[in-house]
């Protein structure tokens, strides 16, 4: 406690290099995302395969995706297995807005916040019954909405195009410059919007209500007891990472000119929940990482090691290795993987910090030694204002 | 109203349903016992099927054998396929679920997860991507029952599955183990102090499960003809949904729900569009869990976090 206050006073003094160092204070922690964020901005400058660029688009699509719903599952701790679904409503939103189908060509831009605030809301719908169900109904309810929205979608073929789906989906523009089917311009937008979104992910969890989230994660019980409304929580949880996917979809469905039922299956789901799972839940850098490793490794990895197969198996005599498709494999892979991180490291590869105390749990009693000078920089400002992380509050006892 | 139509679609339910209820037995026997959804029971139901399917080929069986020869390939593939599965639901206890057991609580639902998706995607590495047809061994001639007709083969599936469920009922309620099941979903801890092997119990519980939805499995091969690696998904998710009806934990409601759930599909179906069957499943799924989340015979509710 005295020590406590001694750093309180040392940080609480006023001093002029306050000022401009409490810009680096405020960027400090993000050095490393923002110089990653650097190499990302000049990835297509250097790479010249537009396959690479175009993967490397689709990856943060599913970026996006990821986190989106590391803020129902990593924050609020509700597992959505459905997830998918969002995403589809958000795609066939674009898709109807701008395609022949309807014969509308609405701009892109706006429509991609619409079909993001639509997603939204659907997001907030499908939530509402799903709220006096404990963990495990919950992830069975959204299991089954995830399986219901892309039926509707294929057998109202009247009105959605049914198996077909919807082609001919109008690319963006941005000041006459048509996108067309290069995948440049798609990159720098998810990148654009990606950053955009890490920013309000960040701010939404150390605010308020990301706060109340992370308590209601904890324990519903004791949060609900804070005075915390449980109802609006979980809903917001729902709604706001159903707009995240709504961006995704828009965007997704823009670049691929086309939209079909199939595209929403359960597999998607799956791919997108193992992103968050391996990267750490919670963890808003871990699940970018979750992401993109899961999705390059899907992508290139798994051909380029049937090729190397393949070849070592003709250099080699061995008809096994010649007929390996580990593309094939993918799923196996997945599901064996997803088993081994719940029982190796289920706090993924790039844990949030309170998350592995929790796991482990090692609630409150020992926080790393790292965290006492991060205490005063916060308590320089104003000890316990809006804005605190959550974590801190352990300190205060 | 055709009511001749509504009873064939009737006994066209009843059969589906038998289905649903077998496997809905193995969710809700788990999910007492440990209060996990285990997602890859509907796998394990598939995968029943897929080791029928091997075990008859392997006997070489086929709709030209003697009667007396097609029995006894038949109680082979049946004995074979429960003992494997039954089997299979003790190594995935113990290697997949036991070791979280107690920890926090969205581990264990992803490892069930995951456990699915490696026994689908195992499936199909090993018979295929596509439907994979199963040899049509039991003769299947039709019964007149008045103005309706009736198939053996529907018969067998009603009838080995009101077998299956009276054995679990006598199994549960009359047995020395039974009763240290039924235990153990109460309170296990007291159960341990009263000298339970809960670790034990728990597999049996699994092995009993499965043993089940391997049975369901052979019977859903000889019934349909054709197997594919996916259909568990959709079966399981449906079969717990027929054990939610029911009420979760409770057998005989388990049962019940199976055939309502059969019920609703078929008719949906007729009614409404085949392509809207899962649809209404589903929905069921969801207005059950919003507005009587015990389920029809449950008594707990489904609270504690």
């Amino acid at each position: 406690m005295a020590a406590w206050r001694a750093l309180r006073s040392i940080a609480g003094a006023p001093s002029r290099a306050r000022l401009g160092g409490r810009v680096v204070q405020r960027i400090a922690p993000y050095r490393s995302p923002l110089l990653v964020l650097l190499l990302f901005l000049l990835y297509p400058l250097v790479d010249h395969n537009a396959g690479h660029v175009n993967a490397a688009a689709d990856a943060a699509v599913y970026v996006l995706l990821a986190l989106g719903l590391n803020i129902v599952v990593g924050f609020a701790g509700l597992l959505d297995l459905g997830y998918a679904a969002f995403f589809a409503i958000g795609s066939y939103t674009y898709a109807f807005a701008a395609s022949p189908f309807y014969g509308l060509h609405l701009p892109f831009w706006p429509m991609l916040l619409v079909a993001a605030i639509i997603a939204g809301v659907f997001g907030a719908l499908l939530g509402a019954p799903t709220l006096r169900l404990r963990g495990d109904y919950l992830a069975i309810v959204t299991l089954g909405f995830g399986e219901i929205v892309p039926t509707v979608f294929l057998n109202l073929q009247k009105y959605t195009g049914g198996t077909n789906g919807i082609v001919g989906i109008d690319q963006p523009v941005l000041f006459g410059y048509h996108f067309g089917f290069n995948p440049v311009p798609y990159y720098y937008t998810l990148l654009g919007i990606i950053m955009l979104s890490v920013v309000a992910v960040l701010r939404l969890r150390d605010s308020r209500l990301g706060r109340a989230w992370l308590a209601v994660r904890e324990d519903e019980i004791a949060a609900a007891s804070m005075g915390i409304n449980l109802t609006t929580t979980k809903l917001l949880a729902f709604s706001f990472g159903a707009f995240f996917s709504g961006f995704a979809g828009a965007l997704y469905v823009a670049k691929l000119g086309i939209v079909s039922p199939d595209q929403f299956n359960f597999t998607v789901s799956f791919t997108i929940l193992a992103m968050v799972v391996l990267g750490g839940m919670g963890s808003v850098f871990g699940v970018i990482a979750g992401a993109g490793i899961l999705y390059e490794f899907q992508t290139l990895f798994l051909t380029d090691l049937t090729q190397w197969s393949h070849s070592l198996g003709a250099a080699l005599h061995l008809p096994l290795l010649t007929r390996l498709n580990f593309v094939n494999l993918k799923f196996l892979l997945y599901g064996l993987g997803l088993i081994a991180l719940m029982l190796l490291r289920p706090e993924g590869l790039f844990p949030e910090r309170r998350i592995k105390a929790i796991i482990t749990e090692r609630v409150s009693e020992e926080i790393p030694p790292g965290d006492v000078t991060e205490v005063a920089g916060v308590a320089g400002s104003a000890p316990a204002a809006e804005g605190t992380p959550p974590r801190e509050y352990a300190r205060e006892e | 109203m055709n009511w001749v139509l509504f009873g064939q679609q009737l006994i066209n339910g009843v059969s589906l349903g038998a289905i649903y209820a077998v496997i809905a037995l193995g969710y809700t026997m788990v999910y007492g016992i440990i209060e996990l959804i285990n997602f890859a029971h509907g796998d394990v139901y598939t995968a029943g099927s897929f080791v029928a399917l091997a075990t008859l080929v392997l006997l070489g069986a086929s709709g030209h054998m003697a009667a007396a020869a097609l029995a006894f390939a038949l109680a082979v593939t049946f004995a074979v396929t429960m003992l494997v599965m039954g089997a299979t639901g003790i190594v995935i206890e113990r290697f997949a679920y036991r070791p979280l057991r107690g920890k926090q609580r969205l581990a264990p639902l992803l490892t069930a997860i995951g456990v699915s998706f490696s026994i689908e995607n195992l499936l199909q590495l090993w018979m295929g991507p596509s439907p994979v047809p199963f040899p049509q061994i039991v003769p299947n001639p039709f019964f007149s029952l008045g103005p309706l007709t009736v198939g053996q083969m529907q018969l067998v599936v009603i009838g080995s599955s009101l077998v299956m469920m009276a054995a679990l009922q006598l199994f549960v309620h009359r047995t020395r183990l039974g009763k240290a099941m039924r235990a153990t979903a109460q309170d296990w801890m007291a159960a341990e102090i009263m000298g339970i092997d809960i670790n034990k119990t728990i597999a049996l519980t699994f092995f009993v499960g499965s043993v089940l939805a391997g049975a369901a499995g052979v019977i859903t091969g000889l019934f349909y003809g054709n197997i594919w690696f996916i259909n568990g998904f959709r079966a399981g998710l449906i079969a717990f949904t027929a054990a939610v009806l029911g009420g979760i934990g409770n057998t005989t409601g388990a049962a019940l729900g199976g055939f309502l759930i059969g019920f609703i599909e078929v008719m949906t179906a007729q009614y409404v569009g085949f392509q809207w069957a899962t649809v209404a499943v589903f929905s069921v799924l969801i207005l059950v869990l919003i507005f009587r989340p015990t389920g029809l015979l449950g008594q707990q509710l489904p609270e504690r976090t």
